[in-house]
């Protein structure tokens, strides 16, 4: 894969294998969400029924070859590292991203869970540094890998003097 | 957090009397509430006038004498319950009548000291003390909490707290302290340029359609403009009503830059803070800690730019610069490029650069988007004839509308292309973009806490990427748009050092 683009050379760990999975559940329910009221009503309106039932499947294709094709790649692209010195991502093929952030400027390490998430054994590390721009975000780690991780970050970033701005 | 009661018995702090704030406020806020029932009673008692004299004066009086007493009274409880102290170490406020507040604020987290004035508390010599910590971000407590407002004391005491407040003990005298900048009211031949004009015009034909709404008759502009159209010719309405939206939105922005800048002057200070005095009406004056500068930016608006002129901006923590046409982060407004570099030299040293300009594909991605641009207005121009037939005024206007805006836009694309540079200045990364609006970023080094680069498929193409610095300061980060690829990446590893360093391309990877 071309990911060598530029002079950095792309983080070393690719997300949870498990991932693949949770993005596929969040696009179905995003497509059931879309085609969904769009099927019913095409349904129970008999006069309006091609108009409403052609576009729910279109919805509901577009949204099925997403929903196949899309975490696979998502999961070849997105990557992310943390060193000694750094958090590091990468992410997005289209608009590809790569955030920085030192260790030394680094001010909260939060882990979230959603519901969907939790059922994955999934979580999200943000790490936040005194820039509204600057989180790094790695979503979809091993729950406790990234609990193991935030523990580490957070004692590496509290050995660090400063108020970090 | 101790009470005020307890903190006086303490004897490790020595009888620090609590002050008060000047009485004078309760004289003020009687003005005040005085002014407002009359402008307010005047035309009611008018309106009711039409039916009794008696009436309407039963009806107004008691109503304003209402108005004064509470606006005085609740002055007045509030200058009773209110008590402030510096001790060594904290800056203490307490207040409330039923719920007692007290806050305090750690005086070496202190960052700015904001007096302002308006013209009432001017009449009364009084002046609305803020002080601020600084601190951003998205910890907890709202900035309500990170700053403590004296409400109002009188000139001396709140030059007494500015200079005491941000006064550092380590801290020997800093070069080149004195005045920086010394506004001019020749500087005020700048004001029609700026994009103030045309948005003031802009309000005030907004506000006459939102009138003739009010009155139930939406469409009455239109209207007047179509029979005085029908009467005059459309071209001398055209021109004539372009005319006088212009005057209107000339004089406004001169009155606004008038108000808001008369009599600036910009210093240094004893102990490391920036200075900001201004204002005609609104006596406004800002002291801000050298230590949270991170940087400065030299804004060049294109009318402004175009007169051979300039802004000078601070890069601060905890000032938002940009908000709303905000100019709270404003050093210098609008003046002779000179000055402008001369003041930049002095708050931050010598600014002078060579700027490394852009590659040539970042040239063809403006055109391009350029030529999409004109392409929707050829079709919007071409559409409209189809759908209506358009009398001849309307179709010679908008044809010639749309002309010279296809023409701005590429004049915009190479003005935009020429701006883009970057490059490193000793302790600085320099940015300039934009075309509209020219922006020169001098971004403290030091002052980087991370880096986002980012490379849509097109810029992929080009070999081109977007560098993000991101701060603490202003808007937070700063871009450096469409440079090349691998140089940018060598930049943001030189700006920065070590950071990028173990993710260079060139080490051995498992791909």
């Amino acid at each position: 894969m071309a990911n060598t683009s530029g002079a950095l050379r792309p983080p070393r760990n690719r997300f949870d294998p498990r991932t693949v999975a949770w993005w596929r559940v969040q696009l179905l329910v995003a497509t059931l969400i879309g085609a969904g009221p769009l099927a019913v009503l095409g349904l129970l309106i008999e006069s309006a029924r091609a108009w409403l039932l052609i576009p729910a499947a279109a919805v509901a294709g577009i949204g099925l070859a997403a929903a196949i094709a899309m975490p696979i790649w998502w999961h070849r692209v997105h990557r992310w590292e943390v060193t000694e010195t750094a958090v590091y991502s990468l992410t997005g093929y289209f608009w590809r991203t790569w955030r920085v952030a030192p260790m030394s400027r680094i001010q909260t390490v939060d882990t979230t869970r959603g519901p969907l998430q939790r059922s994955f054994g999934l979580s999200t590390l943000v790490v936040t540094t005194a820039s509204s721009a600057g989180a790094v975000k790695l979503e979809g780690l091993d729950h406790g890998q990234a609990a193991e991780l935030a523990e580490r970050l957070t004692e590496l970033t509290d050995a660090t003097p400063g108020d970090a701005t | 957090m101790t009470e005020p009661q307890a903190a006086q018995a303490q004897p490790a702090e020595p009888e620090l009397p609590w002050l008060r704030l000047h009485p004078d406020i309760i004289k003020s806020a009687a003005l005040l509430t005085l002014g407002l029932a009359l402008a307010a009673g005047v035309p009611a008692a008018i309106g009711l006038g039409g039916i009794s004299w008696v009436v309407a004066l039963a009806i107004v009086v008691p109503g304003a004498l209402i108005v004064v007493a509470g606006g005085t009274g609740i002055e007045a409880v509030r200058y009773h319950v209110t008590r402030y102290r510096i001790t060594d170490t904290r800056v203490e406020l307490v207040t409330g009548l039923v719920f007692k507040q007290h806050r305090s604020l750690a005086r070496e987290r202190i960052r700015s000291v904001d007096l302002s004035a308006h013209p009432l508390y001017r009449f009364f010599g009084l002046v609305k003390v803020k002080v601020g910590t600084g601190e951003t971000g998205s910890g907890s407590g709202s900035t309500g909490q990170r700053s403590l407002t004296l409400d109002a004391v009188s000139r001396a005491e709140a030059d007494r707290l500015r200079a005491e407040l941000l006064r550092r003990e380590s801290e020997t005298a800093a070069p080149g302290e004195g005045r920086l900048a010394t506004w001019r009211p020749g500087w005020l031949r700048f004001a029609p340029l700026s994009f103030l004009t045309p948005t003031l015009a802009a309000a005030v034909i907004g506000l006459f359609f939102q009138v003739s709404e009010w009155f139930g008759r939406g469409g009455l502009p239109v209207e007047l403009a179509v029979d005085l159209a029908d009467r005059h010719g459309p071209w001398t309405i055209v021109l004539l009503g372009l005319a006088g939206i212009l005057v209107v939105g000339v004089v406004g922005s001169l009155a606004f830059q008038a108000e808001a800048w008369w009599n600036h002057r910009l210093d240094r200070e004893p102990g490391g803070t920036l200075r900001v005095r201004r204002g005609l009406l609104v006596n406004r004056s800002l002291s801000l800690e050298e230590q949270r500068i991170r940087g400065v930016e030299i804004v060049e608006p294109l009318g402004i730019r175009s007169a051979g002129a300039a802004r000078l901006d601070v890069v601060a923590i905890g000032l938002k610069s940009e908000q709303g046409g905000s100019d709270v982060s404003t050093l210098v407004p609008s003046a002779p490029r000179a000055v402008i570099t001369a003041a930049a030299d002095a708050v931050i040293g010598p600014t002078s650069v060579d700027l490394l300009p852009h590659p040539k594909a970042a040239l063809g991605r403006r055109l391009r988007r350029a030529a999409v641009f004109i392409l929707a207005l050829a079709v919007a121009v071409a559409a409209a004839h189809l759908l209506w037939s358009m009398p001849t005024f309307l179709s010679t206007l908008a044809i010639a509308v749309a002309a010279l805006l296809a023409v701005a836009s590429v004049r915009i694309a190479f003005d935009s292309y020429a701006s883009l540079g970057h490059g490193l200045d000793g302790r600085y990364l320099v940015t300039r973009r934009g075309s509209l609006r020219r922006s020169t970023v001098y971004l403290d080094r030091s002052g980087i806490i991370g880096w986002r680069m980012s490379q849509s498929l097109f810029q992929r193409r080009l070999g081109l990427m977007t560098l993000d610095a991101t701060s603490a300061a202003g808007q937070g980060h700063y871009a450096i748009v469409d440079a090349d690829q691998d140089e940018i990446v060598r930049f943001a590893a030189e700006a920065a050092p070590g950071l990028l360093d173990p993710f260079a391309a060139d080490r051995p990877h498992d791909e």
